[in-house]
């Protein structure tokens, strides 16, 4: 075999190995994202949801998980909903609207130096109670707070 | 021009994050003026960064409120340190954007 049939030869085999690495997505820079649990996020009933985002729906009542959240919600497709949890060693917050078709609306992991606080504006069919879970020391801790709605904000 | 919006405020030792990012979030639930459904359109995945190590990451569903709102705190970074954010959602779409600390 010639030289520049060998060296040709070599080249398209690199490169095809190359191809397969990058098709298989090994070589593309992306940010760490948490694989999105759709049997979580589909489930109908608040337990369901439990069991498939954080393996069990066995929740302690927790007076150290403080949420923040208005009595009366001005219009359900905004209802802003904070959760501070003042328990060592959380490793996730997950928010709940109860009587939502599907509850669980968000859940955050706190990666390294993250405190055990999150904020964010969530959509609520009807008066319920939002529900904040929280994973700490690998137990699953709750409270919650009833949200009073008059508009549902879910648009069905 | 990205979607997000972020301030991030050192505190202290704490780092304050607040984000704003443009989004329909839409629940796949409504229906347009002609009756035909609007087709779900909802971050799901979304990713905080501080020196390469994701310092939040969340998953999202239907519910979280159009144009989401995101605040968080953290340890462990400064001002003039570089925060990125990125999002994904159910369609593939993603961005990110970058924000230094102050």
């Amino acid at each position: 075999m010639s030289i520049k049939r060998r060296i040709m030869l070599k080249g398209t085999l690199a490169a095809g190995a190359i191809g397969f690495v990058a098709g298989a997505g090994l070589l593309s820079p992306r940010a760490v994202f948490a694989a999105w649990s759709d049997s979580a996020f589909t489930a109908t009933t608040s337990p369901e949801a439990l069991k498939s985002l954080l393996g069990s729906d066995s929740l302690e009542d927790s007076g150290k998980i403080k949420i923040k959240a208005p009595d009366i919600a001005e219009n359900g497709a905004v209802v802003p909903v904070s959760v501070t949890a003042e328990l060592d060693g959380v490793e996730s917050i997950s928010i709940l609207a109860e009587k939502n078709a599907t509850p669980l609306t968000a859940s955050f992991d706190l990666g390294p130096g993250a405190e055990p606080y999150v904020s964010t504006r969530i959509k609520m069919g009807k008066t319920a109670n939002v529900v904040a879970v929280v994973k700490a020391g690998g137990k699953l801790y709750s409270a919650k707070k009833e949200v009073k709605v008059t508009i549902g904000g879910c648009g069905g | 021009m990205s979607s997000i919006k972020m301030r991030a405020n050192a505190e202290g030792d704490v780092i304050t994050v607040k984000a704003l990012i443009s989004h329909p979030m839409e629940t796949g639930l409504r229906k347009d003026n002609a009756g035909k459904v609007i087709p779900a359109d909802f971050i799901q995945e979304v990713s905080c960064e501080h020196n390469g190590v994701a310092v939040l990451t969340a998953q999202w569903g239907t519910a979280i409120s159009k144009n989401p709102y995101l605040s968080f705190r953290f340890r462990g970074g400064k001002a003039g340190d570089t925060l990125k954010m990125s999002w994904k959602d159910n369609m593939g779409k993603t961005d990110s954007a970058e924000s230094v600390i102050k």
